[in-house]
This record gives C-alpha cells, structure tokens and sequence, in this order.
C-alpha cells in the first residue's frame, strides 16, 4: 500500500482546515450558496434527494484494515450505520450533515484518506483492476502508475478546470478487468518486443448520454512518458473541449468531432512539442513507488487444502462459493476472495458499519491486511491462504457477507437512482434487488452461468448499463418509470456497447422481461459452456426481440 | 395546482416543509398546502427570504395532491424525498412517523 509522505499529510491536513474555514464561513453567513457550492464539491460533498452526501475517494480501490474500520466508524457516529461503495471504488455516506463534515474529513485524514477531486470538473479517483498485484495474468500491477498520476493530478493548477469531469483507469493484466475502454482515458500495461513495460492508450470512451467505447491513440507508450503524454491528451482536451454544453463537453465528443486521426495528430503533436525533461518518469522514481504495493511475502503452500476439499464435499453452498467467489492467486496455495455485496434482496454495494468491522477484522487475521473494492460493487480480500477458506467463508456467512454469486445474474451493478440521487429519473437498487430474488445465488443462477446485469437509474449512466450484458437504464415517460434494455454490452478488453432491444418497460414488467430474455438464451445456446455473451454475439438482437415484443405478453406497446 | 414549499436545512441537510407560520418542519404533514399560483408566490418568496438568511438551502415547490383523502407528492421523486429511500423503509422521514400518509410506495412484485 502507499504510505503518504510528510508532504502528503501535511498537503491533505491543510485541506481539512481549509474547508472547516468554508464551512464555518457558510454556516455563519458569511459565505453564500453559490460562493460555496464549488468549495463543497471540491471536497467531495454533495446534496442529494434526501440529505448531503459524502463521496470518499479509495484510490484504486486498495485499502488496509486500519481504514475500513475508519469507514466503519464514521458510517457509525456521523451517518445512519452503512456506507455505500460505487463504480468508481469509492464510498458514499448518504446521511452527512454539512457542520460535521470538517470532523469527518479529519477523520479520514488520520488514516491517509480524503474526499478530495471526487467531484467537479477535474481528474476524478483514478480507478484500477481489483485484483491488482494477485491475477495470474498481470503484466504488471497498474497501481503504481495509478498511484503516480495521482500525485501528479492533485491540484493540477491546469487541470482543475477542465470542460468536464475526467476519469482515468489503468489495467495491468491482460483480461482488463477496469473497463479502461470506458474511460477518458484507459492506459493498458504492455510489453513491447524488447520485453519493456509500457502502455496502450485509449481515449474518449465513456458511458452516460452519448455512449462511446475508447479509441487506441498509441499502441504502445513508453513507461517514462507516461504523465508527459497524458498531459498532452490532457492540454488538447482542455483547450478544445467543448464549454458551451455540458452533453457535449466530455473528450468522447471531441473526439467524435474531430475524428480519431486528427485527434491523435493533435495529441502526438503536443507530446512532441513539449520539453520531455519536464515530465520525465524516471525508472527510479516508478520504482520507489513500486515498493509500496510490493506483494506480501506469502509462504508456499500446496495448491490443494483437504480442510478444503472435505468442506467442498460435504457442504454445497461452500462449494458455490469456492466456484464463484474465489480466484487463484498468483503465490500457489493462496486465493482472492470476492466479499459479495449483492446479498440477495439487498441494495448493491450497500455494506453496514458491523460488515465493514468484519472485513476489516478477516482482512487482518488472513489477507495482510489488504482489502479491495471493485468498480462491480464488491469487496475482495487477496491474499488468503487456501486452507484458511473455511474459516474466512465461516465468517463471511456470519455476517451476511458470504452470498455465492461473484459474476453471476444476481452479482448486479446498480447505481443509487431514484431512491437517493437528486438527478435520477427512475429507481435502480429495487429493480436490481427483484431480479436478485427472481434467479437467486442456487442452483437456477448457476446453470445461467457469466452473466453482467447493470442497472443505471438516469443517463448519466453511472451503473454502467451501457457495458452490461444486460443493461437497464431507467428513464422516466408520463410521470412513469420505464426501463429501456440494452444486450450483448461488455465493458472487458472486447468492449462494446449494448444495443437497445426495443420499446421500454414498466417498473412492474421490466423483472419479466428480464426473465424472457434468460430463457431465450438457456433455450438457445449451444450448450452450457456458451454464455450469454458469446450467444448474443452469435445470434444477435432477432431473437430477443421476438420473444420480448412478438411472443411475449410482457412488452408495455 | 396546489404545491407545498420544500428545501433542505443548511446545517444538517435534513428535507424540510414551509408551513403556514413561514416556518420549517421536519413533517411533510405540517406542509402548508398552497392553493394556487399566487399563493405558491408568495410563499416562495419568504422561503427565499431564508434561504438568503442562510437557514435553508435548494428552495422550490413541490405540485401535490389528494389521494385516498391524503396529501401528497405527484411526482415519484418528491414522494421518495418525502418519504425516504423505498429501499430502506427505515430511513428517512418514514421511518420517523413524518412522511405522507398514504400507502408507502410499492417496492416489490406485486
Ligand atoms: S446514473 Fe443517474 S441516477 Fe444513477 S447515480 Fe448516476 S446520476 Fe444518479
């Protein structure tokens, strides 16, 4: 993990003072709304339907024992008990008031956190593969570069004011589990012939109103420039993006305007024009970084536990857990566990003060301290020892935590919506938790097999829906709900955006439709190892839409 | 159509109802039912009038109506901000007794 230096602490302190200052500047009158809107936001706070809301940044979603527990107790003494954790690896408090909010930032300041840039028009949390520094097809662990673009994009005093927000991820194995093609930027680790790290750089992808999977720009970039060349894409966007409409001002617009080819001249010609000694990324300087997120010393272990083995044998839902929720890991002998947040019937990516205490608590008695969030709206503890799988599921289940459905049909992305965000034009969290109950963490959800649900509940497309096997985005008709679908979305390395089937559906059908869809596909596909996706691809929309619109009493036309 | 007067206090963020006093409440029950255009007006104005003396913030009328001999929001949204999270019935004013009174919104298949 990154350990903040003097100058980090000092850096985030300063800020917390600051901001206690604008508050207390607010609540006596002294400052109005408007003078302290964009204050608040700088700091990651919000108001939303119901209250304030707090979004915390977790750098690329890693986090040690010590901050879980800071989560946990903030959710306990300043808000209502739990904390929602998002797409972009960070976590919501929902209940905040506006004068303890100086208090909260002060706690998280003690434990090396902040709200900082997790808003606003400027380089937002940069996000990274969860399973970061364990996959077995990792190139190399993308969150040192995350790391250093970090740094270097806190208070960019160029880039604080961009035309929109801009949101970066990095990958570093080869499945890309960061959905970097959905991304102002994507940087995906590489190695060029000569065996040297590099990146392959995507830009203008993004999801919400006028969805766009990311272009490659350079198909490998060498590790020194990388923040001399993100800087580059940065300047063109910055000086050519779009201020005058909002919809139209993220790079993916420009992008499209302009084309890819001059684009790429564009941003190639600003790299060249530039000083390399200005931004140089030095071997040393990546290698000092490197060493915080060095692995665990892991002792060797055989790659079979009987403890195991015996628990498989004798209890099934065990054995839907190992099947579903746990990876290998590459240090023979140990797995990535995934702490599912989608218990079924409840909000995803929800997770109590007492839950967060217990994985804090796991995290420590058996992952090194280590916890991860992922942008699918889980946990992950990554370095267990295999035989200690019993006992860490044992305690899991004890808290709700150990719902068997990593990846599968009721493993959904579902963004706040309409129960809690002040812009959603319909509910996702119980569209999401009907679904959960329909096809349940057994045996009807495994025989379903791969499957991405995500449910966004407006345009902003938050919940990702576009990238979703299914997605469902929810809109609003005539003072109604209404669910528009959209199949065969991918947000991995083959991304693609997901076509809309046809004609909406209501709150009350939309469960149903998503049924006639599974059924299509279980009676279509070529066989069990066929998924949803791959079937889609083979068969495309015809099929669907028969079901849905032709057979089906379902459809609301 | 009528409308009630909603914003949220500064300091805690809490949602908040003008009554016929030009007070706030908690209550979405103490909302004082605005009759017509020129009563919404009016009664925006004073709210304004808070807002600038910085008790409130995100002043604006909510349309409602009477269903089932109750009052309450037309809209989805103001209904869920007036009643809490449908996903959480123990959250928000619901849970405190000061939400609308009619049924609570329908979460599951029926
Ligand atoms: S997609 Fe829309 S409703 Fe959902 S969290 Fe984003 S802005 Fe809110």
């Amino acid at each position: 993990m990154y350990h903040y230096d003097d100058f980090d602490q000092a850096f985030v302190d300063a800020r917390v003072a600051q901001f206690r200052d604008q508050v207390d500047r607010r609540l006596a009158g002294d400052l109005t709304e408007e003078q302290f809107r964009p204050h608040r936001l700088m700091n990651g706070l919000y108001l939303q339907l119901h209250a304030y809301m707090l979004r915390v940044a977790i750098p690329y979603g890693t986090l040690d024992a010590r901050q879980m527990r800071k989560l946990a107790e903030i959710a306990r003494v300043y808000d209502r008990g739990y904390g929602h954790f998002t797409t972009r690896q960070n976590i919501q408090y929902n209940w905040p008031a506006l004068k303890d909010t100086p208090d909260i930032l002060a706690e998280l300041a003690s434990v090396e956190m902040h709200a900082i840039q997790t808003s606003g028009n400027c380089i937002r949390n940069v996000t990274a593969d969860h399973f970061a520094g364990v996959a077995h097809d990792e190139i190399a662990d993308p969150r040192p570069y995350a790391e250093i673009l970090r740094q270097w994009s806190s208070l960019h005093p160029e880039f604080s004011f961009l035309p929109r927000k801009f949101k970066i991820a990095v990958n570093g194995a080869t499945h890309d589990r960061a959905v970097i093609q959905a991304h102002d930027i994507g940087l995906q680790v590489v190695r060029n012939e000569g065996g040297e790290i590099g990146f392959a750089v995507y830009v203008g992808g993004g999801l919400g109103r006028t969805p766009f999977v990311g272009r490659k720009v350079r198909a490998f970039l060498p590790e020194r420039d990388l923040l001399g060349y993100v800087e580059a894409i940065l300047r063109v966007y910055n000086l050519e993006g779009r201020r005058d409409n909002k919809y139209k001002a993220r790079i993916k617009i420009l992008m499209h305007e302009k084309t890819l080819e001059t684009l790429k001249g564009e941003i190639e010609a600003e790299f060249e024009a530039r000083d390399r000694a200005l931004l140089d990324l030095p071997p040393e300087e990546v290698a000092r970084v490197a060493a915080f997120f060095a692995p665990p010393a892991l002792e060797l272990k055989k790659p079979v536990s009987d403890r195991v083995e015996r628990r498989r044998d004798k209890d099934a839902r065990f054995a839907s857990f190992l099947a579903a929720n746990v990876t290998p890991h590459k240090a023979p002998g140990h797995v990535v566990v995934t702490v599912s947040l989608k218990p079924i019937g409840a909000p995803p990516g929800d997770c109590s003060a007492d839950q967060m205490d217990a994985v804090a608590d796991l995290a420590e008695d058996y992952s090194h301290g280590e916890i991860r969030v992922s942008h699918e709206q889980n946990l992950i503890l990554p370095h267990v020892a295999l035989g200690d799988l019993p006992a860490v599921y044992d305690r899991l289940a004890s808290v709700g935590l150990a719902t068997p459905n990593a990846g599968q049909i009721s493993d959904i992305i579902a963004c706040p919506g309409l129960d809690y965000c002040a812009l959603a034009t319909a509910r996702s969290i119980p569209v999401a938790e009907r679904i959960a109950q329909k096809f349940g963490d057994g045996a009807k959800a495994r025989a379903i097999g791969p499957l991405k649900v995500k449910i966004s509940g407006c345009i902003n497309a938050c919940g990702h829906h576009h990238v979703g096997h299914i997605g469902i985005l929810g809109l609003e008709r005539a003072g109604e709900e209404t669910y528009q679908i959209t199949l065969g979305g991918s947000g991995d390395e083959n991304a693609a955006i997901g076509q809309i089937v046809g004609p909406g559906f209501s709150y009350e059908n939309v469960v149903e439709a998503v049924e006639t869809i599974v059924e299509t596909y279980m009676g279509l596909r070529a066989d069990a190892s066929e998924t949803f996706l791959d079937a889609f691809r083979r068969v495309g929309l015809a099929p669907f839409k028969e079901a849905l619109y032709e057979r089906s009493a379902g459809s609301d036309i | 159509m009528p409308d009630i007067i909603t914003a949220n206090r500064l300091a805690d963020g809490v949602v908040v109802f003008q009554t016929a006093e030009s007070t706030w409440s908690e209550d979405f029950n103490d909302a004082e039912v605005l009759p017509d255009a020129a009563a919404t007006k009016a009664a925006s104005a004073r709210a304004a009038e808070d807002a600038a003396r910085n008790l409130v913030v995100d002043v604006y009328a909510v349309a409602v109506e009477t269903r089932n001999g109750h009052v309450v929001p037309k809209a989805l949204r103001e209904a869920i901000r007036a009643a809490g999270p449908t996903v959480r019935r123990d959250l928000g004013k619901q849970a405190q007794g000061l939400g609308p009174r009619s049924a609570p919104i329908a979460v599951g298949d029926a």
